[in-house]
């Protein structure tokens, strides 16, 4: 029993079944951490990648210290050190935030070289031409180059959407019950590994399939040229 | 012995544009070289002159898009540096708008914003920059359009448009900033040769707005004749020849003018 859901191992069939409800308590966690984690990403990404470019040194060198050492440690690494190490200076978050922290964090500094590589992407007239017009930089990168650079990244945003979702399975080392977590714990107590895994992994490709249909789509719909002002 | 003579009979006007002195560098490469220019309000001043001679970047250096090494720039009456500035253009963000504030730019690419409607691209900045209310900023958007005879493609996307429409809308969007100097950085030389007409229709037509002061980068001799107070001729990032249209294309004094302008005779 798990959550006060009990299995019924009479045959095959019937224990799949009977875990099915565990385990998509497992997938909301599962779903719940990718998203916080890649809104995490999304904006601290951004924020990284913006940092970068800036024209002082003292701000732009540091951050992309940064951004190297989230890149280069694994992200096992990160998690514990936030797990373990945060709480002894005074830092205590419940071990879902942690852990969707901990994947944003990372992630977020993949995500910054991906927003660099879309800002830089748009042309130099573009930003000639709002100059001329006496922008403000923050009115320029508003109105201007994020708008542009938002159909280039959508792609490559969605691949590490996708990297996300099957990096959440590392969340169960620091006790989230995310999916692969509950299919290992059925697994210890009636010594059944087989169907609760494969149930998990085939839940996994559908849920990545889902959703690299889904920014197929979202590319499609954006126009090239960018979001639309009118 | 005449009284007067102690005192001009005409104050001599002050110029709205002065280089004094100026040295732009890229690299090793001198584009401008000690280089003195001025112009006075409302006038339309045609820039001519091979290419890589220094012609567009007294334009850039005034929208202050490029930096310079030495010298002094005023315009209208504002000196491009501040006393202590910093960075690259020895100015604060505050004092580059104020320029700015003066200054328009039309490109040789145009440069429209692709993800938006022709009518945003006009006015974008007037409702972001000078806070007009928007309702305020259509009205002279769309008379604008209308003036350069697209007052029908207001909802139209650059990508929608021909060359020379794009220009005629990048000149609107210009504009609508209102400012006192216009520079064209050869607005015409990216377009199919049929488009041509209808860009210099458009600035031939604000030529003759008595108020706005232009310079025109252009490879249009006859446009610049025809449109030009002054023509100046550049050549390695000094002015060789200037003076009225009239004398530069008739009877130009300089060798190396003589033998640039024969290679615009068809």
């Amino acid at each position: 029993m798990i959550e006060g859901i009990h299995w019924n191992l009479s045959s095959p069939l019937a224990f799949a079944l009977s875990i099915l409800p565990i385990l998509g308590l497992g997938l909301i966690v599962t779903i719940e951490a990718t998203l916080l984690g890649f809104l995490i990403a999304l904006v601290l990404g951004l924020v990284l990648a913006l940092l970068r470019r800036s024209r002082s040194r003292f701000i732009a060198w540091p951050v992309g210290a940064v951004i190297e050492f989230l890149r280069d440690t694994p992200l096992l690494v990160q998690l514990y050190f936030l797990y373990f190490v945060l709480p002894k200076y005074g830092i205590l978050l419940p071990a879902f935030l942690t852990g969707a922290l901990a994947l944003g964090v990372q992630y977020s500094a993949y995500l910054s070289e991906v927003y660099r590589a879309g800002l830089d992407a748009v042309r130099r007239g573009q930003i000639e031409a709002a100059i001329a017009l006496n922008m403000t930089r923050a009115r320029i990168y508003r109105d201007i180059v994020i708008p542009q650079a938002i159909p280039r990244i959508v792609p490559a945003l969605g691949n590490y959407l996708v990297s996300m979702l099957k990096d959440t399975p590392i969340l169960s080392v620091v006790t989230v019950m995310e999916m692969l977590g509950l299919a290992k714990i059925i697994g210890d107590r009636t010594f059944r590994y087989l169907i609760p895994l494969t149930i998990v992994g085939a839940i996994f490709l559908v849920l990545t399939m889902a959703a690299t249909a889904g920014i197929r789509r979202l590319e499609r719909s954006l126009p090239k040229t960018g979001i639309r002002m009118r | 012995m005449n009284d007067f003579s102690a005192v001009p009979a005409t104050e001599p006007i002050r110029p709205i544009i002065r280089f004094d002195n100026v040295t732009k560098k890229f690299g090793d490469l001198t584009v401008l070289d000690h280089f003195d220019f001025s112009v006075t309000p409302g006038e339309k001043v045609s820039l001519i002159g091979p290419s890589g001679s220094g012609k567009s970047t007294v334009l850039r250096i005034l929208m202050t898009l490029e930096p310079v090494q030495e010298g002094n720039i005023e315009i209208d009456g504002l000196n491009y540096h501040e006393q202590g500035g910093h960075g690259p253009f020895r100015a604060s963000q505050k004092h580059l708008h104020e320029i700015r504030s003066r200054v328009g730019m039309v490109f040789q690419s145009f440069n429209l914003f692709p993800h938006m409607s022709v009518l945003r691209n006009v006015i974008e900045a007037p409702v972001a920059v000078l806070g007009l209310p928007r309702k305020e900023a259509v009205e002279r958007a769309l008379d604008l359009l209308d003036m350069v005879g697209l007052a029908g493609k207001r909802d139209s996307f650059p990508a929608q448009l021909s060359g020379g429409q794009q220009q005629r809308v990048a000149i609107a969007r210009a504009l609508a900033m209102r400012p006192r100097v216009l520079l064209f950085d050869e607005p015409t030389s990216a377009l199919d040769p049929e488009l041509v007409g209808e860009v210099l229709g458009v600035i031939g037509a604000l030529a003759h707005e008595h108020d706005l002061t232009m310079l025109l980068v252009t490879h249009e001799m006859r446009f610049a004749r025809d449109v030009s107070d002054r023509v100046c001729f550049f050549d390695k990032g000094r002015i060789v020849e200037q003076g009225p249209p009239s004398e530069i294309f008739s009877q130009p004094q300089e060798q190396r003018t003589q033998e640039f302008l024969r290679s615009f005779v068809d």
